[in-house]
């Protein structure tokens, strides 16, 4: 039966199937006698739709775009990063496997550890995300009487500074420090302003123009021997958007 | 009730390099092999599209190919005075997953360890007494360069690998490295076209006497049919390399060099998302008579064969030989048994330099293994007998990338974000280049690996646990290193320059190498090595550990050409001398 | 009785092993597997214009298959399209070419066939539209377009390509009832692939291919001008790699005889506005494999100069664009590398401006290919 199936899958000059012996059986994938392919294969990236909030209420997503923009704010440079869509990208970001942990060893015990252990709470990033903006403007309106967003740019700076190893200590809970919440809205907002635009960030591709990196192109032979010359081609992005 | 299957003659856990190249030999040789791999089929036009592979945050940041700690973590600790507790995420070393292993997404360094590390004790013994190596756990390997020479040069043909030859038959080559032991043969392809940042660092080097050459490169630096007729491209400097598969068939795998034509092998089959539980030995634990696996439905099975290959990475073949009591466990307080014994990783650090914009490197133009390294300060090529440590680090400038989440180097002092955070970016992204040290890696009695006794698997069956820190013989060799880095660097001239120093306390947190050795090492001595000389196992023989598992110390350099060249080594002895004749190559 | 017949088995052995491997070759030869499959219990899909048809199982299953057949339905279904019972075959089982084959050969083929694992394997044939499910019209059709008459005189090769290894079933174009039409061997769209031309035309032909690049194609799916892949791939597995040296040898000499009968009808100028948009996307997606410089290399065929990109129609080309495509694996050359899909990134303009910029580069003359061609390519997925 798997075998006819197998073979009633090739459409006969109409395909250019291989000839795995790719039994769907029960004992795993079997694969002899061939590189198993197949028309079409492969699993390329899902474009985000870059409208609503899929994880943050809309109270977190005003929080998160007044962090990405001070973070990363608008100059000459390139325009801040939520004009560059970073509040989006963490959004869609937490809202999918990343959020959730998936990959993440999540087994117990949880142990309080050293530095050179690593995160050992049980919070997924998505649940790291969730405190730490609670706690964040807990501290902003115990400290300022207004939510992070109402802060004057300085003040921000100021509140994200002290995080930063600055001295301030969110209430978040034991196995989750500060430190930890701080590095992960930055490593995050950096890979929004940094990562392929179809991900919701690095709007028209901001940030690689701004340094000068272009992109997804695969070959460079024609430039290899040319030492010392900046590459004189511009940006281009997973879904051929060209800069 | 684990189905039970019919008997195949030898049963190999993992198809990443060493069990592809294990089960073509034994294949060709005309065994009935079947190949058992926990992760999926990969192949280059089906899972490495052009289109997409280029996808820093996929690959490179969330690590798609890697092996995620969901299926097997590990837990670690610096020394017995901590409790291991377990990486939830896999930061310092980054075990790879799947049809290929980590030689899809590796970068492709590839090296011959010397003569002077196979038998590494009589070496440094001899040159510099017993004391100088006293309180380190070096022990010569069982075998020696010279007979594994042709090996080397088998893998070095099979892949491809692109560089020039130092020491051919004894006679140095000028622009090879001068330090390497003798070949009897060049790599079968020329060095790659260099960019500039590598052709600045030589150039420096030579100002200093130092004798820089080609990084042996396994992106090729042309098209090239290897000796099985598989054919393969040439590299274009994508810059996407490590921690991405090649796109273009121009990084050797075993996707590209290997696959082609084990697959189409009769008497072959694999069977991906399949993972080994256990391998079950005999009532008197003298031999295998099968290993259960489970499939992905969550069925199990038990595959018998005659033989069992341990191809699974080096970490995870301890794992299974202490989860399946081949062997004995080590005991870093007595000494007593072997898996497990003399881990090592190894001892790196870094140089990073900043220049105004008259320099401008494209760091973009990259490949994992385009650049050059030089061997003056490696292993014992320079004389140690002043110095308070053993062992050196090879100084490679090969800079595989400019992938902006992961590299946008800023000059030191500059704010992590914010509007002078930006221009740094700017200021450093194009005009900044680096070079780094890669140190050996020495073995000591308190650093082993075994059994973690909280944490286990989705399966249920206890982590891997890894006692690991930089020993204090090796902390003074990197900081050794340093300066010599310190002096290379004036010499660039750069606006402003910074050299790291190794500390004690190994952090599993950030990258730093995913050269992992030793646990189920080979050697002459049974008391001392998990393995004879021809990788089978002293209480087994009828199991092979093949890997990096398999080293008795790490050298300078990446392993995986030694890894390859074990794995021709051991494919030889089973399909010339085992085969005729079952039963212990080497009498206990 | 039994004992007789045991005996004449045991003196039988020898000429029937003869015989199997006689008839093992014929299989070859006529590439059974590539519609029956590698067990030949068909069950293959067949997109033809009218419809689809299914391949029936051949194995000699008594249920399912052929072991009811005798050696003469084999040779009257094989040379003239009538199957047990009466039943009409169609031409997608080529019959009209397999016509050509002495008896000897096709007893030897069923003789080979007696000896394949029989598969339990009921297969519904004819999925056809009406009207063209119905077999009895077949009479009309043969009547027309079938002349076993006309034998395929001459040189092995001949017999070979227009007998049965029938080249002619995808390399000759076809009038709208499916019969071939001159020139013959000189290309044809294919259920959504376009074989090429084999005649001897210097721009959609053979004539820049050698006699013995031809041969190592046809022994090893590869060249230095090209990679079988597709249908040809499949053909090129089964059949032609496994045949013999003199086989080939007497293929390739025919086909190279071949005068020039293909052609393009011409190509667009260099200014054209899809070549123009056909640069960019050329160098982002296809560069790194196949060279700026459009020469490919030892592992990835060239486009520079090659007759496959100038073909009359760009079925192919957009197929492997949208879907990629897989080399074939031979022993001499196993490499079985392939083009990745990249439908998800190209739209149909895209595909269509970079294959016309590949048709008109590097000296290459071809027509301009439709973004229409791309998406009808595309929906037939």
């Amino acid at each position: 039966m798997a075998e006819q199936r197998a073979i009633s899958r090739r459409w006969l000059l109409a395909s250019a199937a291989a000839l795995p012996v790719l039994a769907g059986a029960a004992d795993g994938r079997s694969i002899s006698g061939n590189l198993p392919w197949s028309p079409y294969a492969g699993e390329p990236p899902r474009p985000v739709n870059p409208l609503g909030w899929y994880f943050f209420t809309a109270a977190e997503a005003a929080t998160v775009e007044a962090i990405v923009d001070r973070l990363i704010p608008a100059d000459h440079l390139s325009p801040g990063g939520k004009a560059c869509g970073c509040a989006v990208f963490i959004d869609r970001q937490l809202a999918g496997t990343f959020g959730r942990g998936v990959n993440l060893y999540t087994r117990p015990p949880f142990a309080a550890g050293l530095s050179t252990q690593g995160y050992q709470g049980d919070l997924t990033p998505a649940g790291r995300w969730r405190m730490g903006l609670a706690a964040l403007n807990d501290h902003a309106r115990a400290s300022y009487k207004k939510d992070f967003t109402a802060l004057a740019a300085a003040q921000q700076d100021m509140v994200l500074a002290g995080l930063d190893g600055g001295g301030i200590a969110l209430k978040l809970k034991p196995g989750y420090s500060t430190k930890e919440f701080f590095e992960l809205v930055l490593q995050n907002t950096m890979e929004g302003f940094f990562a392929d635009p179809l991900y919701g960030g690095n709007r028209g591709m901001a940030s690689w123009r701004m340094i000068g990196f272009p992109g997804t192109r695969y070959d460079y032979r024609d430039h290899i021997d040319r030492h010392n010359v900046p590459y004189p081609r511009g940006p281009v992005s997973l879904y051929g958007m060209e800069g | 009730m684990a189905k039970l299957l019919p008997r195949r003659d030898a049963v190999i856990i993992g198809l990443g390099w060493t069990g592809s190249i294990i089960a073509q030999q034994l294949a060709q040789a005309g065994l009935n092999v079947v190949a058992i791999e926990r992760g999926p089929w990969r192949d280059t036009p089906t899972d490495f599209n052009i289109g997409y592979m280029q996808d820093e945050l996929r690959y490179g940041i969330r690590k798609e190919l890697f092996l995620q700690p969901a299926v097997e973590a590990m837990t670690m600790r610096n020394d017995a005075s901590q409790t291991a507790l377990p990486m939830r995420d896999y930061g310092s070393f980054l075990p790879g997953n799947g049809v290929g292993g980590a030689g899809v997404h590796w970068n492709g360094h590839t090296w011959r360890f010397w003569d002077s590390d196979f038998s590494i004790r009589s070496h440094l013994t001899r040159r510099y007494g017993a004391k100088k190596i006293a309180g380190l756990q070096l022990q010569d390997w069982g075998a020696t360069y010279a007979e594994l020479e042709h090996c080397f040069d088998r893998f070095e043909y099979l892949a491809g690998i692109s560089g020039k030859a130092g020491n051919l038959r004894g006679r140095i080559q000028p622009g090879g490295n001068p330090f390497e032991s003798p070949r009897a043969r060049d790599y079968p392809n020329p060095p790659m076209k260099m960019s500039y940042a590598p052709t600045l660092f030589a150039q420096k080097a030579r100002e200093l006497g130092w004798h820089p050459f080609p990084t042996p490169s396994a992106n090729l630096s042309r098209s090239y049919v290897n000796p099985l007729g598989v054919r393969m491209g040439q590299c274009t400097y994508c810059g996407f390399c490590e921690r991405f598969a090649c796109a273009n068939y121009s990084k050797a795998s075993p996707q590209t060099c290997v696959l082609p034509v084990l697959m189409r092998q009769p008497n072959f089959e694999l069977r991906s998302e399949c993972e080994v539980l256990t391998v079950n030995l005999t009532p008197d634990g003298k031999a295998a008579k099968s290993v259960t696996y489970i499939d992905a439905k969550g069925v199990e099975y038990e595959q018998p064969g005659d033989m069992v290959v341990l191809c699974a990475y080096g970490l995870m073949n301890v794992r299974l030989m202490l989860l399946s009591k081949i062997g004995r466990q080590y005991d870093p307080v007595s000494g007593k048994g072997t898996v497990g014994r003399n881990y090592c990783y190894q001892t790196s650090s870094a140089a990073r330099l900043f220049f105004d914009s008259g320099k401008t490197f494209n760091p973009f133009i990259a490949a994992g293994s385009l650049g050059q390294t030089l061997d003056d300060f490696n292993g014992d090529a320079f004389d140690h007998s002043a110095l308070g440590f053993v062992g050196g680090a090879g100084f490679n400038c090969v800079l595989t990338n400019g992938r902006p989440i992961g590299y946008r180097p800023t000059a030191p002092g500059s704010p992590r974000w914010g509007a002078k955070w930006k221009q740094a970016v700017v200021d450093g992204y194009q005009h900044s280049t680096g070079f780094s040290s890669q140190g050996s890696s020495y073995p000591v009695r308190q650093n082993y690996l075994d059994l973690d006794p909280t944490y286990s698997d989705r399966h249920g069956r206890p982590l891997l646990r890894v006692t690991f820190d930089f020993p204090d013989n090796d902390i003074a060799m990197s900081h050794h290193m340093s300066d010599q880095m310190e002096k290379l660097a004036k010499v660039y001239g750069a606006k402003v320059a910074t050299v790291s120093r190794l500390k004690k306390g190994w952090d599993s947190v950030p990258y730093q190498s995913t050269h992992n050795t030793g646990g189920a090492v080979m050697g002459a001595d049974p008391k001392t090595s998990a393995v004879n000389k021809y990788l089978q196992s002293w209480d087994v023989p009828n199991v092979f550990v093949v890997g990096a598992s398999a080293f008795a110390h790490n050298a300078g350099m990446n392993p995986t050409g030694t890894v390859g060249a074990l794995a021709f080594w051991a494919a030889e002895a089973i399909t010339t001398k085992y085969i005729k004749s079952p039963g212990a190559l080497v009498p206990a | 009785m039994r004992r007789l017949a045991f005996l004449a088995l045991l003196f039988a052995a020898p000429a029937l092993a003869a015989n199997t491997d006689a008839g093992k070759y014929q299989a070859v030869l006529g590439d059974c597997a590539g519609c029956h499959g590698k067990t030949l219990a068909g069950g293959v899909a067949l997109q033809m214009p009218f419809g689809t048809l299914v391949t029936p199982n051949i194995t000699p299953d008594r249920d399912t298959g052929t072991g009811n057949w005798s050696a003469a339905d084999f040779r009257k279904a094989m040379k003239t399209g009538v199957a047990p019972g009466g039943k009409l075959l169609y031409p997608a089982m080529p019959y009209p070419a397999y016509a050509h084959m002495p008896d000897g050969d096709v007893d030897a083929l069923f003789a080979y066939l007696r000896t394949v694992r029989p598969v339990k394997n009921a297969v519904r044939v004819n999925r056809l539209r009406f009207p063209f499910n119905i077999r009895f019209l077949m009479r009309g059709w043969n009547l027309l377009f079938f002349h076993p008459e006309n034998g395929a005189g001459g040189s092995r090769g001949r017999y070979l390509v227009e007998g049965p290894a029938h080249c002619g079933t995808c390399h000759t174009p076809k009038n709208l009832l499916g019969a071939d039409k001159a020139p013959a061997l000189s290309g044809a769209v294919l259920a959504g692939w376009y074989a090429p031309d084999l005649t001897g035309d210097r721009v959609t032909g053979l004539a820049s291919w050698s006699k013995a690049g031809l041969v190592e194609y046809l022994k090893t799916g590869r060249n230095s001008h090209s990679i079988a892949s597709g249908p040809m791939a499949e053909a090129v597995e089964n059949s032609t790699a496994l045949m013999t040296d003199g086989d080939l040898d007497a293929i390739a000499t025919y086909i190279k005889g071949l005068p020039a009968a293909g052609g393009n009808g011409g190509g667009v100028p260099r200014g054209d506005m899809q070549v123009q948009a056909g640069v960019a996307v050329y160098r982002l997606n296809c560069s790194a494999c196949h060279g700026a410089d459009g020469k490919g290399s030892a592992i990835f065929p060239p486009l520079a100069g090659n007759p496959n990109v100038r073909q009359a129609s760009a079925e192919t080309l957009a197929r492997v664009v949208l879907a990629g495509t897989r080399g074939a694996a031979t022993k001499g050359a196993p490499t079985g590398q392939g083009m990745p899909s990249l439908g998800w990134k190209l739209d149909d303009a895209a595909v269509a401006n970079v294959l016309t910029y590949i048709r008109n580069n590097w000296g290459n003359s071809a027509p301009a290919v439709e973004a229409g061609l791309v998406e009808r390519v595309r929906a037939a997925k």
